[in-house]
């Protein structure tokens, strides 16, 4: 009789595992198959015009980080590089923070609305999270270019003789990535804020709290896992970012997506894209592992 | 008991593997008649709602067998039982109508379309609710919820009908007009009620017999009488109302508890006796064969009052007694009392 | 002056950077799709109203052959991830744990943990080796691509109906002699209908609105509206992007909006 429920258990994952077939099928073919194609290619030889050579090579990888001299063959540190990584955890990490500070507020101030009006606060947050990243960029573009909006304005207004050069520079990226990824900061803020029991900050004033004190001891500690996670979702989009960048920052302020893609252009040095891509694929993988036991621990403390 | 309706044979039902098994039924065996209103009683846990969805099909026993009139059934599925389930939750389909929901049995069965809506009618006459029967049931109260679960319950005509705390999602008044009405229901049509319940007022009120359970074993199965006043196990005299429990030595072919109450019994050594508190009688101080008692606390509560008394070896005993007139002539704390039993009252448990 | 009473949520300053978040992210947006209404060919000077614009952008060959690629796309797209999502929330809720499920999340949740240009460059070298091997062309390799990325936005919504459902509806239907197959023809699936609804309406959004994997996977002449958009940026700006930016605004929020309907009515 005990087989019977076994027998049930097993049909129950067969079932399981036949249900999700179909899915699973299409994300091996066009989603994660290709991932380990794109790390064999990573060991190959780089084709004259494009594409690879079927001939095995760490050049790709060796270029990642290094350069090697046309004249003389000699392998140096490759500043150009370095730099672009640099660009890019440095802008990220400035657009989390960035998100932050501005995204806290928000998902409080949507968190303490009357129920009512907290769903329409919500959706007006939600719009621009599913609208099109291009749209937005592009948006945020007629703000800043050299003849745009607001330069126009404040020549209206005679605050300025010559037009602010904001496009084309980090200071446009920034702006950029922060317009378009925070609403990825304040929805898990916002969840986090929403689980959050009011009555305690009843207690803190009770217990001569200041509003500071009540903020910094009471309810960051307790709306962290919110924090983490929309840290986590501005930080790895921002980090292989390549719209935003692409429209602001221009040829020269490149991060590493733009850079992936300058090697499947003109640079025809598909290993090197490869290796690069891998290389992205582990920081963010990494920041993803970080999170799963950031939320883990807090998960125990509960 | 004239013919079978259910017979329950030695099944168990473990969830689990290993270390964390848990036995929610160890080799119950019960024989339920046709016709009758049974009960299963326990606190939450004890493996009476298991027991039910067993019968009904949702769980297949570890082992075991169940049989529905002579018929082996533990290998089939629950649709093709003719076994029906009133859910605590009611688990009406909230995109069909009222009387969709009703018909649905019949139309799974493949009746023609309109037997199944003269069914779903009469069956929501038979509830009383005829006139929503075009209501979604989201619109409806939770009484209104309730007999409409019944009405799908017993509109394929099952040959038993399961129903698990249908009542305790109601309110007072309304779960005592529902008991009246499940009374009523039963009568008229005779089909077999197995009712699941963790009220033992409700038990006590509606069933021609109850089984009384507690971790995964049927404690006791009798008449609603038989299993207050005859209780066998402390478990049962415990959770079925308020009883004293007496500790004495048994020797000689009976338990001698004084006060002229003696019990005979085969057994020797320490024996447990169970009394309820309204058999348990004062008398003055000092009169014969009393045991004498000091009062420790008395707690009115309208026409009774509770009298905590505590024995000469210690034993702490409750007296239910009726108020009097002259509050001065009742039992206060600090005054020596006697002890009494009301004869035949006192019963021996078997554990 | 009155003094503003006391109230525990209040925190100073909150209110008031809130208020110029909404702005910021609105006024940009706004501005966007007030200049497509411009008459002059600025899209920061104001020269008076007109449809010209829409007009222009309805005339021009390469945005009606984008559109209706976009279209072909992203309809294809979210039939095949909704289809395919709707199977494996089945598969993987409301059953007992077993052994790979954590693999199945995993894998359908993949497109939401890995960069956009790492897909699209992993996309470009596969599709480009099977071009190359095989001589297949055509709008398949860009349908695969996004059914796959679009499964798990699909998965999600219709996923969080099937567990908010109540078990005991079809335990029900079971005992009241309904076979497998019916419970799920009558009872399973117009509950979960909703669920499946809204998970392809997102899947068709996420589709529409693509930029990076399609600009990596598509050949030539295979623009879709994002991509001809990208495209245009190089040049001259005039306000026909922005008349093409409202229209697809306008799509996103008319979806969202049916979308959110939807999904609060299953509350009730």
């Amino acid at each position: 009789m005990h087989s019977l429920e076994e027998r049930a258990n097993n049909r129950s994952a067969r079932n399981g595992w036949f249900l999700s077939t179909p899915a699973l099928v299409i994300l091996t073919f066009a989603a994660v198959g290709p991932l380990f194609i794109m790390l064999v290619y990573s060991f190959l030889e780089a084709g004259q015009y494009g594409n690879v050579e079927w001939a095995f090579s760490t050049d790709g990888w060796v270029a990642t980080l290094f350069t090697r001299d046309i004249f003389d063959d000699t392998v140096s540190l490759a500043d150009a590089h370095l730099t672009i990584f640099w660009r890019s955890v440095k802008l990220s990490l400035l657009t989390t923070a960035l998100t932050f500070a501005v995204g806290f507020p928000t998902a409080w101030f949507i968190a303490t609305r009357p129920p009512k009006a907290r769903a329409l606060w919500l959706f007006l947050i939600t719009i621009p999270f599913w609208t099109n990243l291009l749209i937005r960029t592009f948006a945020i573009n007629e703000i800043i270019r050299t003849e745009g909006v607001l330069n126009t304005v404040l020549k209206k207004l005679g605050l300025i003789e010559t037009p602010l050069q904001i496009i084309y520079t980090d200071t446009a990226v920034l702006i950029g990535m922060t317009y378009v990824y925070l609403p990825l900061m304040v929805l898990p803020l916002f969840a986090a804020i929403d689980r959050f029991d009011m009555r305690l900050l009843e207690a803190c004033y009770d217990l001569y709290a200041s509003r500071w004190r009540a903020l910094t001891r009471v309810i960051v500690p307790i709306v962290k896992p919110g924090i983490v996670a929309g840290s986590i979702l501005v930080f790895i989009p921002s980090l292989g970012a390549y719209v935003t960048p692409r429209i602001l920052g221009g040829g020269k302020n490149m991060m590493i997506g733009n850079f992936i893609e300058l090697q499947f252009g003109q640079g025809r040095n598909w290993p090197l894209g490869a290796a690069l891509s891998v290389v992205l694929l582990v920081i963010v993988a990494t920041a993803l592992l970080f999170y799963v036991r950031a939320v883990n621990r807090e998960v125990r403390h509960d | 008991m004239s013919e079978t309706a259910v017979e329950v044979r030695s099944v168990s039902k473990h969830f689990g593997q290993g270390d964390h098994t848990i036995r929610a039924l160890d080799d119950v065996s019960v024989t339920i008649g046709k016709g009758e209103f049974f009960t299963l009683l326990g606190p939450s846990g004890c493996g009476k709602t298991t027991l039910l969805r067993l019968i009904a099909g949702f769980e297949s026993p570890t082992s075991g067998a169940i049989h529905l009139e002579g018929q082996d059934i533990t290998d089939l599925p629950p649709n093709k039982r003719p076994v029906n389930t009133v859910f605590q939750s009611y688990a009406l389909f909230p995109h069909l109508t009222v009387a969709q929901n009703v018909g649905f049995g019949l139309e799974m069965l493949g009746r023609p379309k309109a037997e199944v809506k003269a069914t779903a009618e009469r069956m929501l006459a038979l509830v009383k609710l005829e006139a929503l029967a075009g209501r979604k049931v989201s619109q409806l109260s939770g009484g209104q919820q309730q007999r409409v679960a019944l009405a799908r319950a017993l509109a394929p005509q099952p040959k038993v009908l399961l129903l698990d705390e249908p009542l305790s999602a109601l309110d007072l008044k309304l779960r005592k007009e529902m008991q009246i009405e499940l009374k009523r229901l039963q009568h008229e049509t005779g089909i077999t009620f197995i009712f699941v319940t963790h009220d033992q007022e409700e038990a006590l009120t509606m069933s021609d017999r109850i089984a009384v359970m507690s971790t995964g074993h049927i404690r006791q199965i009798g008449a609603p009488r038989e299993i207050y006043t005859r209780p066998t196990s402390r478990f049962v005299a415990d959770f079925i109302g308020e009883t004293n429990f007496l500790t004495v030595e048994a020797r000689g072919g009976a338990a001698d508890l004084g006060a002229g109450t003696r019990i005979e019994t085969a057994k020797t050594g320490r024996v447990t006796l169970a009394v309820r508190p309204e058999h348990v009688r004062l008398t003055p101080a000092g009169a014969a064969g009393a045991l004498p008692a000091t009062v420790t606390n008395a707690v009115y509560f309208g026409t009774d009052m509770h009298v905590y008394l505590t024995l000469q070896d210690g034993t702490e005993v409750v007296a239910r007694q009726q108020t009097q007139a002259d509050p001065s002539a009742e039992p206060a704390p600090g005054q020596t009392v006697g002890v009494t039993f009301a004869p035949g009252a006192v019963q021996l448990l078997e554990d | 002056m009155t003094k503003r009473p006391f109230s525990v949520a209040r925190l100073p300053g909150f209110t008031g950077t809130a208020i110029a978040v909404f702005l910021a992210l609105y006024l940009p947006i706004v501005i966007l799709v007030v200049y497509s209404f411009n008459k002059g060919n600025s899209v920061a000077v104001w020269q008076g109203l007109s449809l010209d614009w829409y007009a222009k952008a309805w005339a021009n060959t390469a945005v009606k052959e984008a559109t209706v690629r976009s279209l072909i796309i992203a309809v294809s797209a979210a039939l095949i991830s909704t289809a395919a999502a709707t199977m494996a929330a089945l598969g993987t809720t409301r059953r007992k744990a077993f052994k790979g499920q954590t693999f199945i999340y995993v894998m359908i949740n993949q497109p939401l943990m890995v960069p956009e240009i790492v897909t699209a460059v992993a996309l470009l070298i596969f599709f480009a080796w099977i071009k190359v091997t095989t001589g297949i062309q055509g709008l398949g390799y860009l349908i695969a691509a996004h059914s796959a990325f679009c499964i798990p936005f699909a998965y999600l919504p219709i996923r969080a109906r099937l567990e908010g459902m109540d078990l005991s509806l079809e335990t029900a239907a079971a005992d009241l002699y309904a076979s497998p197959w019916a419970t799920f023809r009558r009872v399973t699936l117009p509950l979960l209908a909703p669920g499946i609804i809204a998970g392809a309406m997102l899947a068709f959004v996420i589709s529409l609105d693509d930029v990076v994997i399609t600009e990596f996977v598509k050949s030539g002449g295979q623009d879709t509206l994002p991509t001809f958009m990208l495209g245009q940026l190089r040049r001259q700006l005039t306000p026909e992007i922005n008349a093409i930016s409202s229209v697809l605004l306008l799509l996103t929020v008319l979806l969202l909006t049916a979308f959110f309907l939807l999904t609060k009515r299953q509350d009730h």
